[in-house]
């Protein structure tokens, strides 16, 4: 019998919700690490009863924790992140130069291999990899070496990594996402790198076309098309074939293009997910309605998905690493919002219920498929 | 024995209660405390001061003896009656924010 296990960080703690296969009827349990801000959880594709977290406070900075047991217990493991070398400067909101200053873990990315390999996207951006379970962490130094880490500069939530891919038919191959520096791919394990951001077009950024500059709020990929990536930029869903070589636009027919989240089905490698949002200023879905947008052909044709979700008076938003899907045979769709709901859909998103809808502003969504 | 009391959050971490009672190594300073707290309590490494530059975190707090000693040099002697137990070093979370 299968199950469903989300994993939910919010602004004040973790929960973990769990449902068998028909994902009606959910148990919630948490919040595990409360009174923390939960930026990410995730569990190892090979060991789905390892978990790791993010848990951080503007108190007492950064912790990570790591679950043998599917969430039940916790164990703190090493928080040291230090940059490797002198860490050097990137641009200030200012535009002067600013040291890189280690803030927080956005996310986790477990190996798709090694249960004890993980990679931690950080705020100042970079990368680091641990390859003990998490108790010690190595900068991978090439991405911000590679020559334009010194013109990176932060989006209004931090000059965060908040994204990170991994290949699964090219173990050497990791794409990574930061805002506000764009994207990049490195071919070597995260020896070095190369931005991947021709195509995108930023008017919030002196030259619209540049090499490094543009506020990238998500790239999802389906893994058995790993050379198509889908791109929720701060404005404009972009897509593209070549592994990152050169994006299009695939906006299409969306009420916005501004939004955060985005995910593909897990059975169809076309069919995308976004959530609209009105603009960057205005941090929820145009005309009060909470939709979400599918593609089946990839981008360029959207529907409206609706039934289930609130269209009347919603002024929630949804983050960037708050949407995901599980594996079963009709694909689930989940995405938690900043109001507290975690919405679910069990049919690819025809329908919609919220299956927890009072939690402290949702920061993060995952799901484990489990067997 | 000298007596550290530890923020909410921290004795949730640690998995202790309210006070921890440590030996503290020569001099009792805020540095030799934090230093023997954490060597005891591993998990509490950069929550209160930097791992890299062992700075106190800017919204944590020192009191002791009724006095704030959070701008004290770290290599300060601390009052006498900490460094005896009879008064305890208080680690405090700063009342900011949500």
């Amino acid at each position: 019998m299968s199950e469903v296990r989300v994993l939910v960080g919010t602004r004040k703690g973790a929960f973990i919700l769990t449902s068998d296969g028909q994902r009606r009827r959910w148990d919630i349990d948490g919040p595990h690490f409360g009174g923390w801000e939960i930026y990410h959880l995730k569990g190892s594709p090979v060991d789905p009863n390892r978990i790791y977290a993010s848990q951080s406070s503007g108190w007492f900075g950064q912790v990570i924790q790591r679950s043998n047991d599917g969430g039940k217990t916790w164990t703190p493991v090493g928080n040291k992140f230090a940059y490797d070398g002198m860490p050097g400067t990137h641009q200030w909101y200012d535009g002067k130069p600013h040291p890189w200053e280690f803030k927080r873990v956005w996310h986790l990315e477990p190996s798709l291999t090694d249960p004890d390999v993980v990679y931690a996207g950080v705020e100042d951006a970079a990368l680091f990899r641990s390859g003990d379970g998490g108790q010690t962490w190595q900068e991978l130094p090439g991405l911000r070496g590679h020559g334009s880490g010194p013109r990176w500069q932060p989006g209004a939530g931090g000059m965060c990594l908040h994204t990170i891919l991994l290949d699964p038919k090219n173990p050497g191959r990791i794409f990574i996402a930061i805002s506000a520096a764009g994207a990049f791919r490195t071919e070597d394990a995260g020896q070095t790198w190369q931005p991947i951001n021709r195509g995108l077009r930023s008017e919030y950024i002196p030259d619209p076309t540049a090499e490094v500059g543009h506020c990238v709020h998500r790239i999802a990929m389906h893994p058995s098309h790993p050379d198509v990536l889908f791109m929720q930029k701060h404005w404009d869903v972009m897509r593209s074939d070549d592994g990152g070589d050169s994006w299009n636009e695939v906006s299409g027919n969306l009420p916005s293009d501004f939004g955060f989240a985005i995910d593909v089905h897990a059975h169809e490698p076309q069919t995308i997910y976004v959530v609209p949002i009105k603009s960057d200023s205005e941090h929820y879905p145009p005309e009060g309605k909470l939709r979400v947008y599918r593609s089946r052909t990839g981008g360029g044709d959207w529907e409206a998905l609706t039934n289930g979700l609130p269209q009347r008076d919603c002024y929630v938003n949804v983050l960037r690493e708050a949407m995901a899907v599980d594996s079963l045979d009709s694909c689930g769709v989940y995405f938690g919002t900043t109001g507290g709901q975690v919405y679910a859909s069990a049919d690819a998103g025809d329908n919609w219920a919220p299956i927890v809808r009072d939690l402290p502003a949702v920061v993060s969504v995952e799901v484990q498929t489990l067997s | 024995m000298m007596r550290v009391v530890l923020p909410q959050h921290l004795r949730t971490l640690a998995g202790v209660g309210r006070e921890v009672s440590l030996d503290v190594a020569g001099q009792v300073t805020q540095r030799s405390v934090l230093d023997a707290l954490e060597s005891r309590y591993p998990m509490l490494r950069g929550t209160i001061r930097d791992q890299l530059t062992q700075t106190r975190r800017p919204f944590v707090r020192f009191f002791a003896c009724e006095d704030d000693l959070s701008h004290e040099s770290p290599d300060a002697p601390l009052p006498e009656k900490v460094a005896s137990g009879e008064e305890a070093f208080y680690i405090i979370g700063a009342i900011v924010g949500g």
